[in-house]
């Protein structure tokens, strides 16, 4: 279980880098600037803060095979915020086959 | 390259921006806007701490027809009868004010038509929890006399005074470093709050490989507040009664949403309902998942298939705002809850007194035994079932007594420049910086997470231990902490991080082997299964076994059970309520 930033849509912001509350992101060289980079992907709690922080849905979210079977990496989550509401994408192998949507001013169900 | 040193000072040091500490900030800032209060935190308080992913439910809560006493019987029989009744009431008195609280911040919490708070059993209240460290974060942000510093990791306490037998010494701030820049923080405050949060990482992981950090407890809280506290010489309670979650498997996501949201029962492999037969606390959830698969009949799970699409549904959303790796591999798989029961499993024993009762041993006011040191949430003890409204009841109730303490001149400004502590710390950082040390920070932790799972009741021994076998762990985690600094590699201020992280596990593991050890019987199955006592003994351990720390041993004794509602006499044994007058007396020593 851990992330992925997509080199091509992380703009380099830094706000994923301010939200990990374990302090695991930091800014390296990209091709066109900086970009986040996780330095130790085994230390990831799988808390999405960064997910749900990055405004240009570039961090990836998945579980690694040693909680999900070989498959489980193919499928990964990322979220795009709209006012109060969070659409929740899911995608495999890079393609998006269904999408949760979350209403923020309503509680949980159970 | 020297370190730099940065000096700061002010009324109020809190230790960890979290739940209890962001609420003690507001509490303390509202009651008097001069006090200067600084708030320093490993990670970023926008959502470090155990609410980083947003939680559920609020499962602390005083309902509509109960009282606060209902709150402390639950909380007392879910410990088998060793926690602080005094501690449980005055936290449950404050449970719906700080609700309330959370409400005007911009909680989401379900209410029904006639404006009421709608209930999720007896205790529980429903929520959209997501964003609510943000929200408890952002209301601290804009307290104009708050200083909130982020990523710094405060490794010890100024002690004025010694740490000697009679006279404890007195509190007067904490030293740290950048967790990514090479600078030394020197603190000094009269009053200095500890809420660190408890301990996770002293035991081997569910996954100790690559997932190794998929747990329920933060991996972030390394126990940095109970090792300071203990090597100040503080008093601590309870350690031997160590918390072990029974989650959703692999996931390690909630099972409290299943069980009691959709009334989901514990079945075998077999299909039988188990839970009836081992009981219905906490710590006999884990213990019948764990004696069904001993005898044979395991894997365990959560019955959820026939609970319907549209009660899956809500299940995937409710996930989301809390633990989302669970909707993922629901969604993942491409069969959802009803369609598949959901396999549960224990996680690894944690040392956290927002679950169970491990931690400080504190007053009503939430004063440790140190002077200037208050304690508040997961690092506090005997006060059991805290969750979030526990751990902010407990960051306002601290707040009152450092409000009152200062106005009254119980704690006041150190007079004294000594700064000792820091230098040696300084001494410390370059040489851990500039020694070519044959040993990682990372082989410590495994060393430590081996050393515990197999002798000391982790989730490979079947959460069982003897007293050989603790004395086999003490041994081991002795030689750990006698690993000098300049034989660690660190080349990196995360390095350095991570090696204080490890000392701190090494020292709160090093009493937890200690309390183990005292506690001769087995109260609680999992959380303390004694092989060597494996009946429970009310004669001779209805008592609390608490520790200090002195010169370099741990010391274990037993303290009388509290009333709750205790009179006050000052001086003796049972004066729990109040620690202002031992304070006094220690100040002038």
């Amino acid at each position: 279980m851990s992330i992925r930033i997509d080199e091509q849509a992380c703009v380099g912001c830094g706000r994923c880098i301010r939200v990990c509350p374990g302090s695991l992101l930091k800014l390296v060289p990209g091709e066109t600037g900086g970009v986040a980079a996780i330095e130790s992907p085994e230390d990831c709690w799988g808390c999405v803060s960064c997910v749900k922080e990055c405004a240009f849905s570039a961090i990836h979210f998945y579980l690694a095979e040693d909680i999900s079977g070989k498959d489980g990496p193919r499928t990964t989550m990322q979220v795009r915020a709209e006012g109060p509401l969070l659409h929740w994408d899911f995608s495999k192998d890079g393609a998006l086959f269904r999408t949760i949507t979350v209403d923020r001013r309503n509680s949980n169900d159970y | 390259m020297p370190v730099t040193t940065v000096r700061k000072s002010a009324d109020v040091l809190i230790i960890g921006g979290g739940t209890a500490g962001c609420y003690a900030a507001l509490t303390l800032s509202e009651r008097d806007p001069e006090k200067r209060i600084l708030v320093v935190e490993k990670a970023n308080i926008l959502r470090s701490g155990c609410l980083a992913a947003g939680v559920n439910a609020l499962n602390a809560y005083i309902t509509k027809g109960h009282t606060p006493d209902f709150y402390v019987d639950y909380a007392l029989r879910d410990a088998h009868g060793i926690a602080r009744e005094d501690l449980l009431l005055s936290m449950s008195e404050h449970l719906n004010e700080v609700t309330e609280r959370l409400e005007d911040l911009g909680l989401v919490i379900l209410k029904d038509e006639n404006g009421e708070y709608v209930a999720r059993g007896n205790r529980n209240l429903k929520i959209n929890g997501e964003n609510i460290k943000p929200l408890l974060a952002n209301a601290v942000l804009a307290l104009p006399n708050v200083e909130v510093l982020n990523e710094v990791n405060v490794v010890g306490l100024h002690l004025e005074g010694g740490a000697s037998k009679d006279a404890p010494g007195v509190v007067t701030g904490a030293y740290g470093h950048g967790v990514r820049e090479e600078v030394l923080y020197e603190f000094r405050a009269p009053a200095v709050l500890v809420a660190t949060g408890g301990a996770a990482g002293i035991y081997r992981p569910n996954h100790p490989g690559f997932s190794r950090h998929k747990m329920w407890y933060s991996p972030f809280n390394t126990g940095a507040g109970y090792a300071m506290g203990i090597l100040a010489g503080a008093e601590m309670t309870t350690f031997e009664m160590r918390f072990i979650a029974l989650r959703c498997k692999d996931t390690i996501a909630p099972t409290g949403t299943l069980a009691q949201g959709v009334g989901a029962r514990q079945v075998n492999a077999l299909g039988d309902v188990y839970e009836d037969k081992y009981g219905l606390t906490t710590s006999q959830r884990v213990w019948g998942t764990v004696a069904e698969t001993k005898a044979g009949r395991g894997p365990c799970y959560l019955r959820t298939v026939g609970i319907g699409e549209d009660a899956a549904g809500s299940l995937e959303k409710a996930y989301l705002n809390m633990e989302p790796s669970q909707t993922l591999k629901w969604v993942a798989a491409g069969k959802n809850a009803n369609e598949e029961n959901v396999e549960i499993e224990g996680t690894e024993p944690y040392i956290t007194g927002g679950h169970t009762a491990s931690g400080y041993w504190v007053d009503d006011g939430r004063r440790t035994t140190v002077p200037g040191l208050y304690a508040a949430g997961d690092v506090a003890g005997g006060s059991p079932q805290k969750y979030v409204t526990g751990a902010l009841a407990e960051g306002l109730l601290a707040a009152s007594s450092i409000e009152e303490d200062l106005n009254s001149g119980l704690v006041a400004p150190s007079s004294s420049d000594s700064v000792d502590s820091a230098t040696s710390f300084a001494t410390l950082l370059q040489d851990l910086l500039e020694a070519e040390g044959n040993v990682t920070p990372e082989e410590l932790e495994a060393a430590l997470q081996t050393t515990m799972d197999t002798y000391a009741g982790g989730i490979g021994s079947g959460y069982e231990f003897t007293e050989s076998s603790l004395d086999e762990a003490k041994a081991r985690v002795r030689e750990l902490l006698a690993v000098p600094p300049l034989q660690v590699s660190c080349s990196t201020m995360r390095d350095v991080t991570h090696y204080f992280e490890v000392r701190e596990r090494l020292v709160v593991a090093e009493v937890l082997l200690a309390h183990l050890k005292a506690r001769k019987e087995t109260r609680w199955h999992c959380f303390a299964e004694n092989k060597s006592f494996p009946e429970q003994d009310d004669e001779g351990f209805l008592c609390y076994v608490n520790s200090r720390y002195r010169d370099g041993a741990v010391e274990t004794f037993t303290r009388p059970l509290s009333e709750r509602r205790p009179e006050k006499t000052a001086g003796t044994e049972r004066d729990y309520r109040d620690f202002t007058g031992r304070w006094a007396n220690e100040h002038s020593h």
